[in-house]
């Protein structure tokens, strides 16, 4: 402790090596230690009025967490994070940080800030690992009861707020295992499942109940949840409708959705095929198309299923890729390739129907665009062909009308999304509300939370006062 | 866990029917439905159409060819066992519409899909006749159900066994000759809905099948199971899975069902390598 605090660089998160892990599908970063952890504590100058706060969407008491375990104290810590946050052990891992809380902690703007996201993620591992158990308090039994459609992030975070405010809290959930992105979505060496199922857990056993198999529009509406007794419905299924690029030979054997193809390797485990049943192609030279996060986790995980190389071919440049700096750094710690400013025209095929390449053409860039964005504008004559056997497509998704279209009487804007009141989340439809992706479109985990919060409050007071 | 209450032993125990503990999916199943089931921890996710739904008793009914470890790991399941998963109704329910004189054909297990779309077609009020065919005698299913069901059967069998020595298509030809038909239905293997089609294309009469392609989630949010249908692709498992047989891409959709043909094998061998051991 011979410096001072604010001269100490950032505490690194130990991190498996690339040349192993990259074969592997177990965690990257392996987490700190107590010693680690308290070392990193200590940089955090206990601001009087904490900007990293107001960067958090669910508003976790930062400098109180971190004090409390600068003390010693993890179970306080972790009690004092689920006061504000039922999934911390998920937060710590995969919230862009860098644009929340610590990209508002006043330590960065001379130096790095605070490792905010590894010791909430090492306050939710210790608790796991080392805790007591203990519940935090609930209040008593409203008589009220609500129903949550979805089990993604947030109506994880709806029915973790409410049931400590004493509703009667049900999940619907479509798959057979809750979670939602968290579960399909996200793979396992940056989100292990254990961890997510034991967060879960913590809401089970606060007294969530959850409904798995239950496909909401098709196995019960809406309207039927109410005439089973529900006083209140939020919906987060998400925006789970895959994009593909709409172009010549897209139905070839070898093009999946990246939906698809996480899907099988996370949810359903394919990445064990054949000890699990579910299959999964296997891809020797494959390609990704597409920048952002999933684009990312697709093409490590066809990485770690044995590629000779990935590519992520991506039509705009560097700066314009949607993913988290870190995860586009991991992926090419890696050995994936980027192929930028490239743009595919078309797939090509054997006489089996199998993908054997796919043409591209080089880009530009122009005018920033209506998202304020260099718009890419082919370059006449620069095609080219790559060769590849699988090819996954990431370049997004859209709302799935499956709960929306048997729900006439619930507003929808033009592209499919559920139009909500901007502070609750209430929608057209009494005593209904709506947050996450079905509102906002493909967003990220923290967001998601940060709706999911907003519509409890509101939820509540409906619940306790009147719409 | 979903119960099995009824299991019966069909085509030389090649075909299989479990009546299935289901009530929220019984009371909601609409003809032409699927559902999604998965038998263990392990298993995969495998889309079946209900043969059959009783809202009563709060059952629904599949029945499967066994023709890969999914499906043989479901045979050995008895009464009593249960799937882990269950999962539905999905898919669109079937359009039925009083419109005249109504052929229905099945092949293979598409008659177990077929029958209560024939039920459901005599009842409000069509002239029904079916032509269901197997390969040989003992391969065929429900006969006596699917009499009930129409106002006339014919059966075929590839190896003359029993009715009509040749394809459905060869009898579907000659009621087509005699007119009339205002509609065709037909589900069975994608080669016999393939055949159909364009048999009833040159009669220019509307013609409904159901495609089967490989699916994982069965809520659209995947699209593993996409069809090509009069150009554009859509997600049989949303969209569908029935679908105007005149506009599907029936080439793509055979080539697609074998994405995962030496993994399905190499699955199916080695569980069977394990029980027989046992």
């Amino acid at each position: 402790m011979a410096d001072k605090p604010e001269k100490r660089t950032r505490m690194p998160m130990p991190e498996q090596d690339p040349q192993v892990r990259a074969r592997n599908f177990l965690e990257v970063p392996t987490g700190y230690t107590v010693a680690m952890a308290q070392e990193e504590a200590a940089r955090c100058l206990q601001c009087k009025k904490p900007g990293c706060v107001e960067g958090c969407p669910v508003g976790v008491d930062i400098p109180g967490f971190i004090s409390l375990l600068s003390k010693g104290d993890l179970t306080g810590a972790v009690r004092n994070l689920w006061s504000k946050n039922a999934l911390p052990a998920v937060c710590g891992r995969v919230c862009p940080q860098e644009i929340q809380c610590e990209g508002k902690c006043i330590v960065g703007k001379k130096g790095q800030p605070v490792a905010i996201g590894n010791l909430e993620r090492f306050c939710a591992d210790y608790e796991r690992e080392h805790g007591t158990g203990e519940l935090p308090p609930k209040q008593k039994p409203t008589g009220k009861k609500v129903a949550v459609v979805g089990s993604g992030p947030s109506g994880l975070t709806v029915a973790g707020d409410l049931i400590v405010k004493g509703h009667d809290v049900t999940i619907f959930e479509a798959f057979h295992k809750a979670g939602g992105v968290l579960i399909y979505g996200i793979p396992e060496f940056r989100l292990p499942k254990a961890i997510v199922a034991q967060e879960i857990n913590f809401l089970e056993r606060l007294g969530v109940k959850i409904e798995v198999n239950a496909v909401v529009g098709r196995t019960v509406s809406l309207d039927e949840l109410f005439e089973q007794g529900f006083d209140a419905v939020y919906v987060g299924v998400g925006a789970g409708l895959p994009r593909f690029m709409n172009i010549p030979g897209e139905n070839l054997v070898g093009i999946l959705s990246a939906n698809e193809y996480l899907t099988r390797a996370n949810l359903m485990k394919a990445y064990q095929f054949p000890k699990v049943d579910t299959p999964i192609p296997i891809g020797k030279q494959v390609v990704v198309l597409g920048a952002g996060n999933v684009a990312m986790d697709a093409a490590r995980t066809a990485m770690r299923l044995g590629a000779d190389n990935v590519k992520i071919v991506y039509r705009r440049s560097r700066e314009e890729m949607p993913a988290r700096k870190a995860e586009i750094h991991h992926a090419e710690e890696e050995g994936i390739e980027m192929f930028l400013l490239t743009n595919p025209t078309r797939y090509l095929g054997n006489d089996n129907g199998r993908l054997i390449g796919m043409e591209c053409l080089r880009m530009e860039l122009g005018e920033p665009d209506d998202s304020g964005r260099r718009r890419p504008v082919p370059i006449k004559g620069s095609e080219f062909t790559i060769d590849c056997d699988l090819c996954i497509v990431a370049v997004g998704s859209g709302a799935n009308p499956l709960l929306t279209s048997e729900t006439p009487d619930m507003q929808l804007n033009r592209w499919g999304y559920v139009v909500t009141e901007e502070k609750t989340g209430k929608t057209t439809k009494k005593g209904v509300w709506a947050g996450g992706d079905i509102v906002t479109g493909a967003a990220t985990v923290i967001l998601a939370m940060g709706a999911g919060r907003q519509a409890a409050d509101s939820i509540h007071d409906y619940l306790t006062i009147g719409w | 866990m979903f119960t099995i209450v009824r299991r019966e032993e069909m085509a030389g125990g090649t075909v299989i029917l479990n009546e299935i503990e289901a009530p929220q999916i019984a009371r909601k199943a609409r003809p032409g439905q699927f559902v999604i089931l998965k038998a263990n921890e392990e298993g995969e996710r495998i889309p079946l159409t209900m043969a059959e739904t009783d809202p009563e008793k709060g059952t629904i009914t599949i029945i499967y060819m066994v023709v890969g470890k999914s499906t043989a790991l479901f045979r050995d399941l008895k009464v009593g066992d249960g799937y882990q998963d269950v999962i539905g109704p999905l898919g669109k329910a079937t359009h039925l519409e009083k419109v005249g004189k109504v052929v229905c054909v099945g092949g293979g297990t598409g008659v177990a899909v077929l029958h209560p779309i024939t039920r459901a077609l005599k009842e409000i009020g069509n002239d029904v006749t079916c032509i269901i065919g197997a390969r040989t005698k003992d391969l065929l299913i429900l006969e006596e159900q699917m009499k009930n069901a129409s106002h006339d059967l014919r059966i075929c069998t590839d190896d003359g066994s029993y009715g009509h020595h040749g394809f459905v298509t060869e009898v579907l030809k000659e009621i087509l000759e005699q007119g009339d038909v205002k509609q065709v239905v037909a589900i069975g293997p994608v080669p016999m809905m393939k055949a159909v089609s364009a048999i009833t294309k040159t009669y220019d009469v509307p013609t409904m099948v159901s495609l089967n392609p490989i699916m994982v989630d069965g809520t659209g949010m995947c699209g593993g199971c996409r069809v090509s249908v009069g150009g554009a692709t859509k997600f049989a498992c949303v969209d569908g899975p029935e679908f105007d047989g005149h506009q599907v891409d029936y080439d793509e959709l055979m080539m697609r069902l074998r994405a995962y043909q030496e993994d399905e094998k190499k699955c199916h061998e080695s569980y069977c390598t394990i029980r027989d051991a046992r």
